[in-house]
């Protein structure tokens, strides 16, 4: 899920490098939300990203806004030394070791495309994915809220003086981007053992997204995250072994031949 | 520039000063703690040759630290390559993975440079995964014994511990001897204004690559002192959290400056070990980390960095 890093850094210029962590919260949200109050996984997906949002959003308040103006590598390392506090956290409360997660019911076949066992759930995935994509878009390119947002990171002083929050907004969207991180968690539940370092393979993916893609466009990164989240999607069933390096290969290549990412701009890339 | 502290008489006995602890510190800690202070010292003078000296945030150096960790042990404990020959043929790979990563990486900067190195660090850490055959995958690389050097048993741990320290404080002496000659004065040059620094001729990318293969050698063989120091390398080695580490360690004590990395890397590695004997076991993360954020959110100049501008000597850059 690339896309909460995506907007967070599109338009707050801060890389969040406890998105990874943000990730695991959801998934351990939905996890204690099944073990303790039978909370059902379609439920889940609207609760974990509530709760980990408002955890973001305090963070962000308390915390990441004394950082704007510096500096965007020292908000890189304080998410960083979150990253270590927050894993370890839940390393002492759930132990190291995962719990998995039942596939949620009516998801739980395989049907076989292009002639490979296809889970149900994967597909189930790809759709929410598509969906969030098209909602994040529409958001912020077609609603007051959005032009706000993408004002605000364009020209700060100038919407503060026209009348409008703009630490608000910023907060806004930090837990926005928080709480697609957690949304994120919540899916990759099933697929995978609930355990405290489940961010962190995830962060370093979304990293080479981030720079595959090019950010300083909200489009490019939001079509760069989904296409690679759909070939490492299709990868993972096709060449499991190679899945987790082709990424990498594909960002050498980009930078060598465009510096500044697929859709970025040379101007964004400084 | 922000050397001050190393030209001046101050700076000998800071010098002086660490010198002393270090050639005691095996009284005061197991010896083999003490070669991993050491050996984690000169990986954060290292890593701060190109934070603090110019301006690039590494996010990716346990690639050099692990990388030659895992070629000194593989070629000794596999091939039976004598210590020396399989010290210098690790220091080479971390030389030669410098070079390539550092050209591919410096067509970046700020952020992208630190996720750029981070990503081909995760590059090399999921190969040393697959190649379980080599790398032992999980369990590491086990040496049973240091080898010999010059017919010299290395088995003692204080013996090899002030090895390991003469190898150290040569490695830190290159470092200041190379940010206080012009060279040096180019990268700090770059650091405060890089358009200015090509205006005035400067081939700045020349230059930072340079520096990256010497931060990376350099990294390379406090890794391979670690290694062989614990008779181990493994998976954790080259895992980007002691690529945090390091960064943490310089920023704690203060990056622009010499002799802050190493404090920061004497004094992190102490309290984590003490941290470690406390109820919370193995999970020093979560006072280390909180540690460290106060750090970014309240003294960023770092400890030496701090007592520098207390002592209203050179303001250190923050």
């Amino acid at each position: 899920m690339a896309l909460g890093l995506s907007v967070i850094f599109g338009m707050l210029r801060i890389v969040n490098f406890a998105h990874g962590a943000m990730f695991m919260l959801g998934a351990f949200v939905a996890y204690y939300g099944l073990a303790l109050f039978h909370l059902p996984f379609y439920a889940a997906l609207v609760v974990a990203p509530l709760v980990v949002g408002g955890f973001g959003w305090l963070v962000e308040v308390l915390f990441l806004r004394r950082l704007y103006g510096l500096d965007p590598l020292y908000g890189l390392l304080f998410t960083f030394a979150l990253v270590l506090i927050i894993e370890d956290a839940m390393r002492l409360a759930a132990g190291a070791l995962g719990s998995p997660y039942p596939s949620p019911p009516g998801l739980d076949y395989t049907f076989s495309l292009f002639a490979a066992p296809f889970p149900a759930y994967r597909m189930f995935v790809i759709g929410v994915a598509i969906v969030v994509c098209i909602v994040v878009w529409y958001v912020l390119e077609r609603t007051p809220v959005g032009a706000r947002i993408r004002a605000a990171t364009e020209a700060p002083v100038l919407v503060r003086a026209l009348g409008i929050d703009t630490q608000r907004l910023v907060s806004l969207t930090f837990a926005a981007g928080v709480a697609l991180a957690a949304l994120g968690g919540v899916l990759a539940a099933p697929n995978q053992n609930v355990e405290p370092a489940m961010g962190d393979k995830i962060i370093i993916n979304t990293f080479a997204i981030v720079v595959i893609g090019g950010l300083g466009s909200i489009g490019g990164s939001v079509v760069t995250g989904f296409a690679l989240g759909l070939l490492q999607t299709l990868g993972a069933v096709i060449f499991p072994a190679f899945n987790d390096t082709l990424i990498f290969l594909l960002m050498i290549i980009v930078l060598l031949i465009r510096p500044s990412g697929l859709f970025g701009t040379a101007a964004a890339a400084k | 520039m922000t050397t001050a502290l190393l030209g001046s008489r101050r700076g000998a006995i800071v010098a002086g000063v660490l010198l002393l602890v270090a050639l005691v510190l095996p009284k005061l800690v197991y010896p083999v703690l003490a070669i991993d202070i050491v050996a984690y010292a000169l990986f954060a003078v290292a890593f701060d040759l190109l934070l603090g000296f110019t301006g690039l945030l590494s996010f990716g150096h346990a690639m050099f630290w692990g990388g030659a960790a895992y070629v000194s042990t593989i070629l000794m404990a596999k091939l039976h390559v004598s210590f020396p020959l399989a010290v210098l043929a690790a220091i080479a790979y971390a030389a030669l993975l410098a070079l390539v990563v550092g050209a591919i990486a410096i067509r970046r900067q700020g952020i992208y440079f630190a996720m750029i190195t981070l990503a081909l660090a995760q590059l090399q850490y999921f190969f040393a995964y697959q190649l379980g055959n080599w790398t032992g995958g999980e369990n590491g690389v086990q040496l049973n014994g240091r080898g010999t050097l010059f017919g010299l048993g290395l088995e003692n741990d204080v013996a090899f511990y002030y090895a390991v320290l003469a190898v150290a404080a040569l490695g830190t002496y290159l470092v200041v001897r190379m940010v206080r000659s012009p060279f040096g004065a180019v990268l700090g040059a770059m650091r405060e204004n890089e358009q200015r620094a090509i205006a005035l001729g400067y081939r700045v990318d020349r230059y930072k690559l340079i520096a990256f293969v010497m931060s990376g050698t350099l990294a390379g063989v406090a890794g391979v002192l670690f290694a062989i120091g614990n008779r181990l390398s493994g998976l954790d080695g080259v895992d980007w959290h002691t690529s945090g580490k390091v960064v943490m360690m310089s920023i704690l004590g203060g990056i622009g400056t010499v002799f802050g990395p190493i404090a920061g890397a004497g004094i992190f590695e102490s309290l984590d070990f003490f941290v470690s004997k406390t109820a919370i076991g193995d999970k020093t993360n979560i006072v280390m980390g909180t540690i460290f954020a106060l750090c970014v959110l309240l003294f960023r100049r770092g400890i030496v960095g701090e007592l520098l501008a207390l002592r209203g000597t050179k303001r250190a850059k923050t």
